[in-house]
Formats: C-alpha cells, structure tokens, sequence
C-alpha cells in the first residue's frame, strides 16, 4: 500500500487517497471523483469533469441551424428530446417563428415522455447506488418502453435529431394514439409500483435521509436548478415561470421537498413522473390534426443578434444562448448546463459524508457528464 | 486410526466435498433464476434446457481464464488468501448432519467447533485484500473484518441461547430435541438474531457491505480473477448453504419436525430430503432479501449490531435462563421472545424515517398568486 501525500492542510497525511472514478461502477459515465477518507469518513473531496469534453459548442459554429440539433442531441444524452427542445426554442425565439399548434403538442408530448424516461433511469441507478439492484431492472423495463414508442416516431431510440427549428420532422404515425394510450395506463401502474418498492423502504430511508443536505439559499447560490433546487423547498421551475412551447395552457404541480437531502430529491422525481403524466394526458387531450412545419425557408437564416432561452429539461434549467451573424450557422453557441450547475453543488453536499454516501450523493444529483463537458 | 478408518474419512471427505460442489452449482443457477424472476426476466436461458447448463459454462469459463498477479501484490499473501477463505467454509461440514447418521463425523462440541472455524475466514478476507495492493480491496478486507467480527458475538449468542434450550452442543441431539416442535416457535427472538447475524456474516444484502459493487468495487476481491476468484465464488455459496443449513438444524427442527416415517434407509433418504426442501426456503428467503433491499452504510451496520443485536442476543440468553431455571413452561419464552421481537421491529420501524408529507404545488395557485414562483423563497 502506498500512502499519498496531501497537499492540503485540511486533512493529515495519513488520510487515505481514493479514486472513485472516471473508471468506477458507481460515477454514471466519466466523472472522476477524487476523495481522501480517514477510515470511512471523507475528509477532502475533488472532483474532476473534462473526460468527455468533445468541444461541441466550438463544434455548433460550423454547423448549419438544422445540424446543430444532432449535436444538441448528444449533450444529454439521457433525455436527447428535451435538449433539442432548447436549442429550437432560442432558434424560434430569435427568428420570431410561430410553430404550428399541433407540432407543440406533439413536441410537449416527447418531452414529457422523455422526461419520465430520464427520471426512470434516475430511480434505477440511485437504487443501484444505494444497493438495491432490482429498481434498476423496473426502471430500464419502462424507459425501453418509451424508447420503442420514440421509436416509431422519431426512427431512433436514443438520438433522435426529430424536432426542427419551427417544428418537428414528420407527423406521428398512425398507431401513435393507441400505443401511447397504452403506454400511459402501463406507466402509470409502474411508477406507483416503483415507489412502492422503494421508496419507504426502511433500509433505503435510512441511507437517503438526512444525507448530503442542501438548504434552500445554499442551492440558490450554488445555480442549482431543476428537481435538485425543488428538493431544496423552493418553487422554481422554468415551465411555470417562464412558460416557453405551449407549457401555459396545462394544469400540473411541481413538487418540492423539505430539506433537501438525498431522499427529498429522489421523491421530487418520482413524484414528477406523475405530474409529466398529467401533461401528456391534457396535451392528448387538446391535440388536434393540423400541420407540423412552420412555413419559413429550408435553410434557417435568423436575423443578426443574440437570444438567451432557458427551458426544463428533466435536470434542470437547460438554457441556450446564441449569438446569429445572419448566416446560416450559429456564430456562438453557448450552453447553460443544469448538470454542470448542479455538480458544484456535490462538494457542500459531501460535508461528513461516508465513502458509501459519496456515491448516493453522487447519484442524487442526476448529472449526465456527456452534458457537464460538452 | 486403522486403514478402514482413514478410507472411511477419506472418502467420507471426498464425498462431501463432491456434494457440495454440487450444491454450489446449484445454488448459483438457482439464485440466478430466482432473482430474474423478481427481476421480470428469464435468466440464463441459453445453454441447455432452461440454461441448466449455465453453471457448468460458467465454471470452465472461469478455470481458463488468466489468473492476474497484480505487480505489487504481496504474492504469498495473495495466493494464500483464497485458500484461507475456502477451507473454513468446508470444514464447518465436518460436523453438521444432513440426516441421522449422514454426518462425516458427530462431534459432541460441534456447535462449539462450528462457531470457533465460522470465524477463521475473516482472516482469509483481510489478506485478500492486503494482498491484492489495491485500495478499495484494502478498504473491503477492513470492512469485511470489522463486520465480520462485531456480528460473530450475536451470531454465537443465538447459538449459545439454542444450546441451553436443548442441554447440549451436539448438532443430532440438538435436532432430536426438536421432535414435537422447531426451537423457532420457542426463540422466535434468537432465530431473528441469528439469522440477521448470518447474513452479515455472509455478506449477503443488506449487509454486502465489504463487497459494495458501487463502492468499493468487489471489495477484496477486485484484483482476483480465474481459478482464484472461482474459489472465493466457491466458499461464499458454500456458506450460504451452511447458514441455511445450521438455520434449519437449530430452529426448523432439521429433518424431524415432523419425524419421517419408516426406517432404515428409507427413513434416512426422505430426512435428507426434508432437510434439503427446507433449507432450500431458507435459501430462497436468502435470495429474496437480496432482491428487495439496498444495502447498509457501514456505521449503519455497526450500530446496529453493537447497539441492538448485541444486547438484544443477551437478553435472549437471559429470559432462556430464567425460563429454564425457574422451570417455566416454555410457551413463556415464546412469549417474552414475540414481545421483544415487536419491540425491536417497532424500533426499527419507527427509527430512521418518518413517511413524508408531499409537497406538490399546483400551477393554479401558483398563476393565482401572479408572482414568480423564485420570488416568495424559501419556505418548507
């Protein structure tokens, strides 16, 4: 055994240095997690992001408007539908387009589905991080479904490249009424068995509760967004305060925890897969047929300046700022990314954490790196 | 020892070491197939009928594979390790009866002699991970020793509290103390003791802890592969048979309980497959547990060994001495056993999480009040 030397003067030089990551079962993708622990309890931790730095802003600058989005599709690539969403929502929103009733409809639809993909995949792998391996396998079973029924719409089961600056691609299939109407009742039934499986498990309490705790101003001053800052107790979320698409017109609630430990942000989620539900039945609902493309040129040209559009995605606020030249292709591509935000939240959350609670912390923070190193 | 003594053992050893190979393959397809079916999915189902033949791929598989010496590993120590780990695992088998006269050897102290070896593999464990010059296997073995050690008291105790009961340490006599009834209705309180014990013994979910795949890698035995890792595989379902086994003996009434009928050797085959069906619910509660719960955090762990197995596996042993010397009928014990059983449940129930409220605003309200949602911050 070699002993590290420390270079802080935080912790002694006995303190043990782990690498939990970018090579480790529990660091979702390429993040490097660097801890010193004396015994059990971590006393100093760092973490290091940049693995999967790919320069895809640097990328979208060479790129033409519509191209752009295949690359919007792979920064998170957990839930690609919400993150195309955003870089057509600034397009849109600087252009001045009106995109056509039903392609909003169909785009909240995706993305609400998207959104409950993501939030399966999340109830998983944090079962999987506390150590219960059976969530993982419930939650893959639905998001598969989801895929499939992305499947038939989009052509692709991860990376869509579906929606379009002033619409999407092509209409729905025909079945999609049926097998979403299907769907949505087997949905339904999975979450509420999914929350029972875990979430008032005594064991999984007791690994979640009261652990790397976040109060609300700590969050706030952090940019912590999306279901991590509603775990925090406060009232934020971008659909509702800044309505973008079409999320105006539908009646849903936005849960909050009450402290904002690990277990207030895990039950935020399951709690917005319900709510994500809600949506897609109104917007069902109030669908009508009609067109999907706004009419506007093939080769999106806007106008000089510059538009900065935030959104929700499942993360988080996913916001877009572009800088046009008048070209055909974006002269700055910038990406506010709810991950990245997030994850300087991972270091005050980590106060007197246990190794084992370094990894709950971790997943409850839900990063996607392919989005935190762009 | 004459010639036809030593044939005797020798075969004797043989034969179980056999039986239990047998048993390891077993169990390894069969947890398989127990946890995809919690799991909603098949399970091997690629080779032979049902994928039957999975554990017997897979036992090839891993005889060929390369067998990695890290660098720095401490070689001895390395290699030793996973034989330290094995030989206790089998050598518990000495004694432990599958049916009346199906023992390789009755001793009189088994229990004593089962609880005294049970204790040996931690020491394996520790050198696989000082051994294997890796830092998670390092923090594994240390884990695994603390563990290992903090729950021998409750898992000895339990066993100790069974042995007044029945005046003797003698696995048969033990059993035969059993006919009319199994000691679990007796101790209901010892047989949770023990069996919580046992798994943490094991290493078993919720107690993994020393092998946390998403923490510590495999634990020690991360840098292990091929034969090595094999013989690891090896011991832990080996145990896991014993504990379901000595489960059985000391609480479920082994094969009595009821008594099967005939005798002879018809008698002896359908006690031993008694004793195998009811071992096999032990296992598959085993397996069950695994499949539904995450895993404890190591201080977790530890008080609730120091703090309620420990005390509570003496107060056992107290109302078992009170009972037996007073010459209380023993529906007493079964009686106090429950009340601390509840106790100890309602404990653990009411402890580490109260249910939480939901807090879930709706956008009416929200579009009521007309303000931005951020501006009216923090509340809850």
């Amino acid at each position: 055994m070699q002993i590290e030397e420390q270079p802080t003067d935080q912790a002694n030089a006995l303190d043990l240095l782990i690498n939990m990551g970018p090579q480790h079962p529990s660091t979702h993708g390429v993040f490097r997690l660097v801890i010193w622990v004396d015994g059990e309890r971590i006393v100093r931790a760092e973490p290091h992001i940049g693995y999967l730095h790919r320069g895809a802003e640097k990328l979208c600058e060479d790129q033409q408007y519509s191209q752009v989005i295949t690359m919007f599709d792979r920064l998170d690539y957990i839930s690609n539908l919400n993150s195309e969403l955003a870089f057509c929502v600034a397009v849109e929103k600087l252009m001045g387009v009106e995109v056509p009733e039903r392609a909003e409809y169909i785009r909240v639809i995706l993305c609400e589905l998207n959104r409950i993909a993501n939030h399966m995949l999340f109830y998983g792998v944090f079962g999987l991080d506390a150590g219960a391996m059976t969530p993982v396998l419930y939650g893959f079973r639905e998001r598969e479904n989801i895929q499939s029924l992305f499947e038939s719409v989009t052509g692709a089961r991860m990376m869509h490249n579906y929606f379009r600056v002033g619409g999407v691609n092509a209409d729905l299939p025909e079945d999609f009424g049926s097998r979403l109407t299907a769907l949505i009742s087997q949905l339904k039934r999975a979450i509420e068995e999914c929350d029972e499986l875990l979430s008032q498990n005594e064991m999984f309490l007791a690994r979640t509760k009261g652990i790397g705790v976040l109060d609300a101003d700590e969050a706030i001053s952090l940019g912590v967004t999306g279901p991590a800052l509603r775990a925090s107790g406060v009232l934020e979320d971008v659909r509702v305060s800044e309505p973008y698409s079409i999320y105006d017109r539908f009646d849903f609630g936005i849960p909050t925890g009450t402290i904002g430990d690990c277990w207030d942000r895990y039950y935020v989620r399951v709690e917005e897969m319900r709510q994500s539900l809600r949506i897609i039945d109104q917007a069902v609902a109030q669908m009508e047929t009609g067109e999907i493309q706004a009419r506007m040129r093939r080769i999106a040209r806007p106008p000089k300046g510059e538009v900065y559009a935030r959104t929700e995605s499942p993360r988080g606020d996913l916001a877009v700022f572009l800088v046009s030249d008048g070209s055909d292709k974006p002269y700055r591509v910038k990406v506010r990314a709810p991950s990245f935000a997030n994850l300087q939240a991972l270091l005050p959350m980590l106060r007197d954490a246990f190794i084992a609670d370094a990894v709950v912390v971790l997943g409850s923070t839900d990063i996607v790196l392919g989005e935190v190193d762009r | 020892m004459t010639l036809t003594e030593a044939l005797y053992y020798s075969l004797g050893a043989a034969g179980l070491f056999g039986f239990l190979s047998v048993v390891v393959l077993v169990l390894t397809y069969a947890e398989r197939k127990v946890l995809a079916r919690i799991q909603q999915r098949l399970g091997p189902m690629r080779v032979g009928f049902f994928g039957t033949l999975q554990p017997f791929a897979d036992a090839i598989k891993l005889m060929t594979k390369e067998d990695i010496l890290p660098s720095w590993a401490d070689r001895p120590v390395y290699w030793v390790a996973p034989v330290a780990v094995f030989l206790p695992a089998i050598m518990i088998w000495v004694t432990i009866p599958m049916a009346r006269d199906l023992v390789l050897r009755n001793l009189d102290l088994g229990l004593f002699y089962i609880s005294a070896i049970s204790v040996l593999s931690v020491m394996g464990l520790l050198m696989a991970g000082w051994g294997s010059a890796n830092k998670y296997a390092m923090l594994g073995g240390i884990r695994a020793a603390g563990q290992l050690i903090s729950y021998e008291i409750p898992f000895i105790m339990a066993i100790l509290a069974v042995a007044m009961l029945v005046q003797s340490l003698n696995l048969i006599t033990i059993v035969d103390g059993q006919n009319n009834f199994g000691n679990a209705l007796i101790q209901p309180l010892g047989l949770f003791i023990f069996v919580a014990a046992a798994l943490a013994e094991l290493g078993r979910t919720p107690f993994d802890i020393h092998h946390a795949e998403s923490e510590v890698v495999g634990g020690p035995f991360v840098e292990y592969s091929g034969a090595h890792w094999a013989v690891f595989f090896l011991a832990e379902y080996m145990n896991t048979f014993t504990v379901a086994a000595l489960t059985v003996l000391l609480f479920f009434g082994g094969w009595r309980w009821p008594a099967m009928p005939l005798d002879g050797a018809a008698n002896s085959a359908l006690s031993l497959a008694w004793f195998l069906a009811k071992t096999a619910v032990v296992i598959w509660v085993i397996f069950w547990i695994r499949a539904t719960y995450p895993r404890l955090r190591i201080d977790q762990l530890m008080s609730f060994g120091w703090k309620l197995l420990v005390p509570l596996s003496f107060i056992n042993i107290v109302i078992t001495a009170i009972v037996l010397f007073y010459g209380w009928p023993l529906w007493s014990l079964t009686v106090m056993s429950l009340l601390l059983l509840g106790g100890t449940f309602y404990l653990i129930v009411k402890n580490p999480g109260t249910r939480m409220e939901r807090h879930t605003v709706t956008v009416h309200e929200i579009r009521a009040t007309g303000s931005k949602p951020i501006a009216d911050q923090p509340q809850g």
